[in-house]
């Protein structure tokens, strides 16, 4: 059995279990013969992709799989016992009693209709009557708020769940899963929607509360980084099967399979660039229950698969401190054999920055105001608006990539739209080389729509449903470009040829393609109008890490090829510092900071991108590094902060001057500066790098 | 590269149509609708005499081998009448149907996607219009329009547009938010094509639904206001008419109440049958 080492019997274990969804009349095994055990206090993580089944084999131990799932082979152990035979009133009483969980979505787990303190009291005492003021149980529950790092619980407690943001939902369902003193707490996802710097103190509390409490935790996730902060050991799932079982420092240190050393190279690290080091994606995709390979599942995209690996599937065999299901993990450990994805070409290096301005945006407004009620009209109270962006400047060149970074409510989106005149801007000056443009996009000349073209954020919205690829991606042809039917066509065979595909594509429907394919053919018409700018919004944000390294790559090789200019946004910062040569950071709609990538990602800061880049989980467990966390909520748009709007939650917060006078432009050097009140030799004497290790590469096995 | 799309185009309506018969409900509504259409197309071939012919000898008499409906007090076949009345009652609700229909869409496409103030205007119009009951909205309309064919029609398009109006918007407020509108928007394309290909093949299916059951419910409305006296005048072979005209007799020749309150239901019934398959079929409020 695997886990339990030296812990005694494990306090969950898995044996050979296999779980299967019935579609039509067949039945398809989503996971397949997994062995785990949960040692007792201990922080398992589960880490896989979409399809990887990993939500799936959380479901059956908890016994809440769909109707249509269902435990078809082994058995699920709770302190040594098999659940399937427990009746549900054993269920109820024991298992329920000792295990909790957290959810990727919080809003649908907690009752609308009852105030969040209520539900934390039914938690300690179920089936009890509504809890009175001053009561034991109220008392409880309001300690119960105070400890997942509630400023005021009284007022929590009071609120219904809708009035309290996703980052406190989520604080509650941790409050709630913990004040039952739970023996295993099963985390879903329970970030994966949250930003980053409210990630950050998320992951702070479970650590902090498991460990007072000697629980064990399960804790699925798609982010290596996550769980390499959080985890004590690690599962890799991969199409339904565990391929590797591992404690996390040698997991990190040596992946003993190939697939989680290809998932390690295909994530972009904070400090590496794509000039310094190339992305090594997995080709290929994850196979479906109902078409798996004869052999080893991970076989077809292997690097370094040989003819036995498509005979038989390979057991899970012990390798160094954990196991691996690779016929080869003895070779990969004894450094035998190389289990890296091959590197795509080396590309040019680094080229000039004196190179002309393509997009230059000035003082971009936009505001979406708000309808006065009757008795506001009647009184003349001035009409308020939602201030998105108040005050954005920024500069792309051509060729060179400018990374938009900022959390949610940062306004970077909307930002995007007044550019691109989706939604015209209220006020500010935009300039695509050298022409001015109007803010709305009707009114720009056509030759201006195509010069200045969008990368949308969804693959799933980006192409509509009903129609197919080659029609979707002869009209920019046709209409922007002023070709006939024909040359169309033959444009549209070069162009899917261009971003990897087969030209055989044009006569498909998007929903007959994966994520990655759909997101390629959204790139593929931005770029058949051969626009000088494009703006990616998120493009890459919802793809899993395989893929997305295949797209990042893409992107990267295309623009070398082009030489277009990028506006690219994200909140994923380590995803704009592999991508981006200049970095602007935006909060509430203002800038912060700007300047190259690297001057950005290394001291002096401004406050709060120190705070972001902080809060990024990194690949390096136990990796020591400044720790700052910010507080409360992101004000309302509606109500932004005067002086400077970060002042209501910044760590460094100075005093009255920082909340009545906007702050100055502290340009540190060449290009790059911060918007604060702190001198920069003060910022640059107090602040360690956030980052560890900048500029390193890829490899893992350095460390 | 055209034949293949017209392959495409019918293998699709096969599938369709399979998916249909895969139901027994959708089915059984299917096949009782393609009877009506069929008898409504074939209809003066198979009916013995002219629906308005007057056969003095045989008044009243009851079903049988001359007379398979038997015929009425002035001696009319009933058959002839049912069969020209489903013909009727085909061109009358269905051209009503049609008006709303395209009237509906037009004005849900475009007023949805353009918003503001236009949308306002034209759902709190419609939002008024659905506040009247429809026969009372019929009455009052043929009261001041005057029986004919044509009011009948005109009473159709007003008492179902806003209904279909809204069916459309529901869908559009959805599409047009949706990303590859916005890139529709970015290759510069007109307001027509945003709407006429990227945002109605989303409504289409809604809007097949939705035009069925408006059919049945017109279908009722046609048959309701020849019934009052209101709507198609005598001596048309209506069937709402018909059952009117036989309620006198219905002690001694029920026949003549029967089978056109007969081709009322049967036909409604089945109309209704083969939304509810569409909407199976189409998977309506799934997406494609």
């Amino acid at each position: 059995m695997t886990g339990g080492q030296g812990m005694g019997a494990p306090l969950v274990a898995f044996e050979n279990v296999s779980v299967a969804y019935r579609q039509g009349r067949r039945w398809s095994r989503a996971v397949r013969g997994v062995d785990l055990g949960i040692g007792a206090g201990v922080t398992y993580g589960l880490v896989g992709e979409s399809g990887s089944g990993k939500s799936t084999l959380a479901q059956a131990l908890l016994r809440v799989l769909p109707p249509s799932g269902r435990v078809v082979e082994g058995t699920i152990r709770f302190r040594g016992e098999d659940l399937s035979l427990w009746p549900p009133q054993r269920l109820r009483s024991e298992f329920y009693r000792q295990v909790a969980m957290v959810p990727q979505d919080p809003l649908p787990s907690l009752n609308p209709a009852h105030r969040v303190g209520r539900q934390v009291e039914e938690v300690l005492d179920p089936g009890g009557l509504p809890a009175r003021a001053g009561s034991e149980v109220r008392r409880k529950a309001l300690a119960m708020l105070e400890a997942v790092g509630m400023a005021d619980p009284e007022r929590v407690a009071s609120a219904y769940p809708h009035q309290l943001s996703g980052g406190m939902q989520q604080r509650v369902l941790i409050a709630m899963a913990l004040a039952g003193e739970p023996s295993l707490l099963v985390l879903d996802e329970p970030t994966t929607n949250l930003d980053v710097t409210t990630e950050a103190t998320i992951l702070d509390l479970v650590r902090e509360l498991v460990a007072e409490r000697d629980t064990a935790v399960l804790y699925v996730s798609h982010s290596l980084g996550v769980v390499a902060e959080l985890c004590d050991r690690v599962a890799v799932l991969y199409a339904g099967e565990l391929v590797e079982d591992a404690p996390t420092a040698q997991l990190y240190r040596q992946p003993r399979h190939p697939y989680t050393q290809g998932l390690f190279d295909s994530v972009p690290r904070l400090g590496t660039t794509r000039r310094s080091v190339a992305l090594r994606p997995i080709p290929g995709r994850i196979p479906a229950p109902s078409s798996l390979p004869p052999g080893c599942v991970f076989e077809p995209r292997c690097p370094i698969a040989v003819g036995a690996c498509s005979q038989a599937r390979p057991a899970l065999e012990p390798s160094g401190d954990g196991w691996a299901r690779c016929l080869r993990s003895g070779e990969i450990a004894a450094g035998e054999v190389d289990p890296h994805q091959p590197a795509p070409p080396a590309r040019a290096t680094d080229a000039a920055r004196e190179v002309p301005v393509a997009l230059d945006v000035a003082n971009l407004r936009k505001r979406f105001p708000l309808r006065r009620s009757l008795v506001e009209l009647l009184r003349r109270t001035p009409q308020r608006a939602v201030r998105a962006v108040e005050d954005v400047s920024l500069t792309v060149r051509q060729g060179h990539t400018l990374g938009l970074v900022g959390e949610s409510g940062s306004g970077k989106s909307t930002a995007a739209r007044a550019i691109l005149g989706l939604d015209p801007a209220s006020g500010g000056a935009i300039t695509l080389a050298g022409m001015p443009l109007a803010p709305d996009l009707a009114r720009r000349a056509p030759e201006a729509i195509r010069r200045l073209q969008m990368v949308f954020q969804s693959s799933d919205e980006a192409l509509n449903p009903y129609r197919t690829v080659g029609a979707a991606l002869r009209r920019p042809f046709r209409r922007l470009g002023g070709l006939d039917h024909a040359h169309a066509d033959a444009r549209v065979a070069q162009l899917l040829r261009d971003v990897q595909l087969t030209p055989a594509y044009a006569s498909r429907r998007p929903a007959e393609l994966s994520g990655g394919e759909k997101q390629r053919v959204a790139i593929a018409r931005a770029f058949a109008a051969e626009p000088e700018v494009l703006v990616f919004d998120e493009s890459v944000s919802g793809l899993d890490v395989s893929v997305q390294a295949a797209i990042l790559n893409l992107i990267g090789q295309l623009q070398q090829e082009r030489g277009s200019g990028y506006l690219f946004i994200s909140h994923d910062l380590a995803v704009v510092s592999f991508l981006a040569d200049y970095v602007t950071v935006v909060y509430l709609g203002h800038v912060m900071e700007a300047g190259p990538a690297e001057r950005v990602l290394t001291p002096p800061y401004h406050p709060y991108t120190e705070a972001l880049l902080s809060a990024i989980p990194l690949l390096e467990p136990g990796a020591v590094r400044a720790h700052v966390r910010l507080e409360g909520e992101v004000p309302s748009p509606v109500d932004v902060p005067g002086g400077c709007p970060f002042h209501t939650r910044c760590p460094r917060f100075l005093g009255d001057i920082c909340v009545s006078q906007a702050p100055p432009w502290r340009e540190a050097d060449e290009g790059h500066g911060v918007y604060c009140h702190i001198p920069l030799e003060e910022l640059r004497a107090s602040q360690a790098p956030a980052i560890p290790f900048p500029g390193r590469g890829g490899d893992v096995d350095g460390g | 590269m055209i034949g293949s799309r017209l392959a495409r185009g019918r293998r699709r309506w096969l599938a369709a149509l399979r998916g249909l018969y895969a139901r027994p409900s959708s089915a059984l509504g299917t096949s009782v609708v393609a009877v009506f259409v069929l008898l409504a197309l074939v209809g003066p071939l198979v009916s013995p005499y002219g629906p308005t012919e007057q056969l003095f000898a045989d008044r009243s008499q009851p079903p049988g081998i001359h007379h398979l409906f038997g015929t009425d007090h002035l001696g009319r076949d009933v058959f002839s009448r049912v069969v020209a009345g489903d013909r009727d009652i085909f061109l009358l609700a269905g051209s009503g149907t049609l008006i709303a229909v395209v009237l509906g869409t037009l004005v849900g496409l475009l007023a949805t996607y353009r918003g503001g103030w236009v949308e306002e205007v034209s759902y709190r119009f419609f939002d008024s219009l659905l506040a009247v009951p429809a026969l009372l909205l019929a009455l009052l309309l043929l009261g001041s329009l005057g029986p004919s064919r044509t009011s009948v029609l005109a009473v159709i398009a007003v008492a179902y547009t806003p209904i279909v109006a809204r069916v459309v918007r529901s869908v559009v407020l959805d599409t047009k938010t949706k990303e590859y509108v916005l890139a529709a928007r970015m290759q510069g394309e007109s307001l027509a094509y945003i709407l006429g290909r990227e945002v109605l093949p989303s409504v289409l299916p809604a809007l097949a639904v939705e035009s069925a059951l408006r059919f049945s419910y017109a279908i009722f409305l046609v048959a309701s206001l020849g019934f009052l006296g209101v709507g198609v005048q005598p001596p048309n072979p209506d069937w709402g008419l018909m059952v009117s005209e036989a309620r006198d007799f219905v002690y001694l020749t029920p026949w003549t109440l029967a089978f056109p309150a007969l081709g009322i239901s049967l036909l409604v019934v089945g109309v209704n049958l083969l939304a509810d398959g569409l909407k199976n079929v189409l998977q309506v409020g799934e997406g494609p």
